[in-house]
């Protein structure tokens, strides 16, 4: 189990890089697809396959369909990968990457020192006592979550709606 | 012979049994093509193919002579690497989505406690054979196709997972055999009408067959998304799409027909029949129904259907609590 989970890491961190590099959206959001599926795989790597199918699910299966479904219909011809190209010279991305990198030496010394931590063994965390947890301890939050979604839901049908009476009045 | 323990004999004759299962699929999805077209035949009063073998028996064979032996063409102006990858997706994803049906007791490739969300996660990526290829062949019609497909798939599988979730409170388990076992003394069809109506629904649309088949309709866009793929690049949607309505139907006979249960015959035996019945329906409901128009489809999931299995899945958690 371990191995698994050191190696989709490993996948979900070079298909990350893809995403951010790749000059060309659809296959740069083909990347973050690989990266959303590998991230699900080390869900089931570390016992919690409830969350890692949910993850693909939702993030590989809905939202990221959208997200293809969108860039395809915007037609991004050369222009577009020749300013992701501009974007990416070294004068562009070396300050920022060496400020992240100090951050993450600091990060990476911390978890060192901090000892090994959990260590991945092979229990299943199955449905029934995410439900539980979910809706025992953490109820609060789920309850919290479901007014967010809610209030997104009355937002996004009421923007839909306005330009639907803007289209009958024209 | 030390490294042949108990272990690694029952690791081969899994492997052998997932073998079987795939092979017996993917076969059943290549004479399926001729099926349907001979029930079609009988249905519309035609003949359909009967020259190939005694009753047209042989067609298939002359069916994949042709399709193994035509050219394999690559549009210049497609994208090469996704038009090449998106038919193995469409089938390895849909055949994937096998491991999880328990067949008999005895048969069945794995047994997850995830069950029903892993065929639900493969139903998921299976939409972006369809939106790849469609966007690789660079072409319009194509890209028409890919674009109703995706949409369709995206709304339907919204309440078909739903619409599971009625028989998941029941059962308490997203195990296919303790849903199958849960149904020993009555079948879910039962008290889950309206999850089958809403299911059967979903499921020939997330397979894009007739009459949701919008998404490849001949007279509107060509042929839709594989207008561009020739050969066995095509086969693999052709074929993929009957490994999906195999899919459907092995999933309906198990989720609200009780799956191999049944008196007198052997399991493997009802689960055929069971199954094999979904199947003439599929072929059945594509001989008799015309196309509906596209807007109408999406309006029709979204209106009809996603409200029915929202009241389906409140009133069952409300009998689950109360009773």
């Amino acid at each position: 189990m371990e191995l698994a989970f050191y190696l989709s890491g490993l996948v979900a961190i070079l298909a990350t890089l893809g995403v951010i590099s790749g000059t060309h959206a659809v296959h740069a959001l083909l990347y973050l697809i690989v990266s959303l599926l590998a991230v699900a795989m080390t869900f089931f790597a570390l016992g919690a396959p409830f969350a890692g199918a949910l993850e693909i699910i939702v993030y590989a299966g809905a939202i990221m369909v959208l997200f293809v479904f969108v860039v395809m219909m915007l037609n991004l011809g050369e222009d577009t990968q020749e300013q992701e190209r501009a974007w990416l010279k070294p004068k562009t991305w070396l300050g920022p990457s060496l400020l992240a990198g100090v951050l993450m030496l600091v990060m990476i010394t911390m978890l060192i020192e901090a000892g090994d931590g959990r260590l991945i063994d092979g229990d299943l965390l199955t449905a029934k006592a995410v439900g539980q947890l979910l809706f025992g301890p953490w109820l609060l939050v789920v309850e919290l979550a479901a007014f967010l979604l809610l209030a997104a839901l009355v937002t996004a049908s009421h923007v839909g709606r306005l330009s639907a009476f803007q289209g009958e009045r024209e | 012979m030390n490294w042949w323990t108990p272990t690694v004999e029952a690791a081969v004759i899994a492997m052998a049994k997932a073998l079987v299962i795939l092979l017996v699929v993917v076969l059943l999805g290549a004479l399926l093509t001729v099926i349907e077209r001979r029930l079609l035949g009988l249905w519309q009063d035609r003949y359909g193919p009967n020259r190939v073998g005694p009753f047209g028996s042989l067609q298939l064979v002359a069916d994949m002579i042709k399709i193994f032996f035509k050219e394999d063409w690559i549009p210049p102006f497609a994208n090469r690497v996704l038009f090449v990858l998106a038919p193995g997706l469409a089938m390895a994803s849909l055949l994937l989505a096998f491991i999880i049906i328990p067949i008999t007791p005895g048969w069945g490739i794995a047994e997850l406690h995830i069950g029903l969300l892993f065929f639900l996660a493969m139903a998921g990526l299976n939409v972006y054979a369809v939106l790849l290829g469609g966007w690789a062949s660079g072409n319009k019609y194509a890209l028409f196709g890919a674009i109703r497909a995706s949409a369709q798939t995206v709304s339907y599988e919204v309440f078909m997972g739903l619409s599971l979730m009625g028989i998941v409170a029941i059962t308490g388990s997203f195990n296919m055999r303790e849903i199958v076992e849960a149904q020993a003394g009555l079948w879910f069809i039962v008290p889950q009408f309206f999850g089958f109506c809403t299911f059967l629904i979903a499921g020939i649309a997330v397979t894009h067959r007739h009459p949701f088949d919008q998404p490849e309709a001949e007279q509107e866009l060509a042929d839709g998304y594989h207008v561009e793929y020739s050969s066995m690049k095509f086969g693999l949607f052709f074929i993929g799409e009957y490994v999906g309505m195999v899919l459907i139907s092995a999933l309906i006979a198990t989720l609200f027909f009780g799956g191999w249960l049944g008196p007198i015959l052997p399991p493997v035996v009802w689960f055929a029949l069971k199954t094999g019945f979904f199947l003439m329906f599929f072929i059945l409901i594509r001989a008799s129904l015309p196309r509906p128009r596209y807007d109408r489809v999406m309006s029709f999931g979204w209106l009809v259907c996603l409200p029915l299995t929202l009241v389906n899945l409140l009133v069952t958690g409300a009998v689950v609590l109360l009773v």
